[in-house]
């Protein structure tokens, strides 16, 4: 009904277009809005409740009452900073190295591919045709003692023999780049894609060489697909512990693992509840801070 | 599965074997998700275990629960020969999976339905000792009725009687296992026998040790001389938590895992472990000797997985009728033979001998009192102990 509605709307007066507007957005908003408040504001209320909890001594586990106890807040976050501030600092430097890889890797696909285009397009897809998880315990193989870069490494002179890859923050923060790499790629690819050829021909004939073209044009109008890729991929960077569970050792974990633990193994359900709101709340700032920033406002 | 895998190449045995890790990161990522509506649930809970009605009679079904490669499968036929017999023997329509890779997931899985007592879709859970001790303390199993468990005596007697459920009236153990050391006998061909050998400079960096805190902690305290099993205070369970975090300080302990410590043996990446007997044996065999296992001169422990009516089966009667089944001799030999366990069933001693009299003679699935003597089963805790010392052993290892 909706759609016959919006269809006829140009061509009967303007009084059934003003009706059909009052009901439409409403109708097609209505799928997400009862998804989002099921699965999201509900769970939040919920987690909100839980995260003030606390647990009565000598009660059986699992069992927590309401206190509204604020401290689990400062408590949650003075134990596990060390994990916090890791959490933000390897999701940084993934996310700039993400963007330092997919940035030459889009623009070639852009601008340089020709008919291999969609070929690069589907390469840079094709790792989402296996799960995750695969991926990121085939790099435990790949990155291991015994595993192929390793061995060609150590038939080197100067590399000794007791370097390691896996169980390393290297392994970590490697794990984070591939893995969230062609969430940076694809936005950046749109934004490059869509940039008019004769915007770079016109800064040619006004005399900027091509560095000066790339820094005061084609960067410019890419930087929608900057901000959208870097967020893409710093936010679930921030919060993953899978890659911090299989590449990691114990002094590289991350929050995602910390709310893993006390989740499952502890059963401390208020501490999970308030990381995970600490989390959610610091990157909701640092979202808003740098879109803010980048001034592209039409994202938000 | 296990003798099909022989013929892999190791990589592909790890991807395969990782696979059934990834159940338990999965099941992780989408608990943090929903963290908050199962939280929700699971606070204030009430336990239940009136008001299910037994329908064994007319639903002719059993649904179990287990852990990966826990029961004997024929490849060809894609079946679990012992399972079938139970099935044509009784005309119960059993249901076998391996949904069980980790207590603590697990609990957190199933925790919020049993809280409201609505059925969580199995009549046999097999958690370790200290996780089914806390099914029964929290009212989430049900009482056996000995009466349909004829073979119920037959249990192996250091398991008759246990701390969290004496007289074995709410539990019958599946299976048991020793944690103790694990090595490559081609990096060290002297073996692990003790602390020392574990954490000899030359290992250093390729040490992983067991997630789970009861035997890591517990094979650290025997060490240290405290009995696990015995009333030790908190300052000596701290005392061996201070000793695994300055190992892991020093970068002795590389990781610490659960299963998944046998791929990094296979890949290298470990050549010293804390691990499981069974493990041990089948990498042992799958990888022509190049592991061994042994139980640490200080002493390792002993835990079993035990077999629960949850509190919301409502097939109760048909779980009995299958555990009775898996302690009849025969079958248990069958059992034993596939899974390099200890066997619950004394009496199947004989008749594994006819199956393989060398895995008969082996003192990690028949121990004799010798071996017994060097392992330990770690207390129960209460409540509080439990919340502290899990907290305190996962910030240990950086959690």
């Amino acid at each position: 009904m909706a759609f016959l509605h919006g269809a006829t709307r140009t061509h009967s007066g303007p009084r059934s277009g003003i009706k059909s507007r009052s009901i439409t957005p409403y109708l097609l908003l209505a799928p997400g809005m009862i998804w989002l408040v099921t699965f999201f504001i509900i769970p939040i209320f919920s987690l909100a409740s839980t995260s003030t909890m606390v647990r009565p001594e000598g009660a059986q586990i699992g069992t927590y009452v309401q206190e509204l106890r604020f401290q689990n807040y400062v408590d949650a976050f003075v134990a596990n900073q060390e994990q916090y501030v890791r959490s933000f600092i390897y999701a940084g430097i993934a996310t700039l190295l993400a963007l330092a890889i997919a940035f030459p890797l889009a623009y070639t696909i852009a601008f340089k591919a020709g008919k291999y285009r969609n070929v690069l397009l589907v390469l840079v897809v094709a790792p989402f045709f296996t799960s995750f998880l695969l991926r990121t315990v085939a790099w435990t193989q790949i990155l291991g003692d015994e595993g192929p870069i390793l061995s060609t490494l150590k038939l080197l002179p100067f590399i000794d023999d007791s370097l390691r890859l896996t169980a390393t923050p290297f392994a970590v923060v490697s794990g984070l780049t591939y893995n969230f790499l062609p969430f940076m790629t694809l936005p950046l690819y749109a934004s490059l894609e869509r940039i008019d050829p004769r915007t770079l021909e016109a800064a040619g004939d006004l005399y900027a060489n091509g560095f000066t073209t790339f820094r005061k044009v084609t960067v410019p109008l890419a930087m929608p697909g900057v901000v959208a890729g870097t967020l893409l991929t710093f936010i679930p960077a921030a919060g993953d512990y899978v890659n911090a569970a299989l590449l990691g050792n114990p002094s590289t974990k991350m929050i995602g693992n910390v709310i893993e633990s006390r989740f499952f193994a502890v059963v401390d359900y208020p501490t999970a509840a308030a990381l995970s709101f600490t989390l959610m709340a610091t990157i909701l700032i640092l979202v808003t801070l740098y879109i803010r920033k980048s001034g592209t406002d039409e994202l938000v | 599965m296990k003798k099909d895998m022989q013929s892999l190449s190791p990589e592909a045995r790890a991807i395969i074997k990782a696979q059934i890790t990834r159940r338990s990161l999965l099941v992780g990522a989408g608990a943090i998700a929903g963290a908050t509506t199962l939280a929700a649930c699971g606070t204030g809970s009430e336990t239940s275990s009136e008001g299910v009605v037994d329908v064994s009679d007319s639903e002719k079904i059993v649904r179990w629960a287990n852990w990966p490669l826990y029961l004997d499968f024929n490849e060809d036929s894609k079946e679990y020969p012992t399972l079938k017999a139970f099935e044509d023997a009784t005309g119960i329509k059993a249901t076998y999976t391996e949904d069980i890779d980790d207590n603590n997931t697990f609990y957190g899985k199933v925790q919020g339905q049993l809280s409201i007592g609505s059925d969580i879709g199995y009549d046999i859970v097999t958690p370790t000792d200290w996780m089914a001790s806390r099914f029964i303390e929290q009212g989430y199993a049900q009482k056996l009725n000995a009466d349909n468990i004829p073979n119920k005596t037959k249990i192996r007697s250091v398991l008759a009687n246990v701390g969290f459920d004496p007289g074995r009236e709410y539990s019958l153990t599946w299976q048991s296992g020793f944690a103790g050391f694990g090595w490559n006998t081609q990096k060290l061909p002297k073996g692990v026998r003790s602390m020392e050998d574990l954490f000899a400079p030359a290992n250093k960096g390729r040490i992983m040790v067991l997630s789970e805190f009861r035997d890591t902690i517990g094979v650290i305290m025997q060490y240290q001389g405290v009995d696990p099993s015995g009333d030790f205070t908190e300052d000596q369970f701290m005392n061996a938590i201070d000793f695994l975090k300055g190992k892991i300080a020093d970068g002795f302990i590389r990781q610490v895992k659960g299963n998944s410590y046998s791929e990094s043996l296979v890949n290298g990446d470990a050549v010293a472990v804390i691990g499981w007997s069974g493990d041990m044996f089948i990498l042992r065999s799958e990888n022509d000797g190049k592991f061994d296992f042994a139980i640490p001169e200080s002493g390792g422990t002993l835990w079993s997985d035990n077999m629960l009516v949850p509190s919301t089966s409502t097939h109760k009667k048909n779980a009995e009728l299958l555990m009775n089944h898996y302690y009849e001799p025969k079958v248990a030999a069958e059992v034993a033979a596939y899974v390099n366990y200890i066997c619950p069933v004394e009496e199947a001693q004989p008749e594994l001998e006819k199956i393989d009299p060398d895995l008969a003679a082996s003192p990690f699935i028949f121990p004799d009192e010798a071996t017994l003597n060097k392992v330990k089963v770690f207390r129960s805790l209460t409540s509080d102990e439990t919340t502290k010392y899990q907290a305190a052993f996962d910030e240990a290892v950086g959690n």
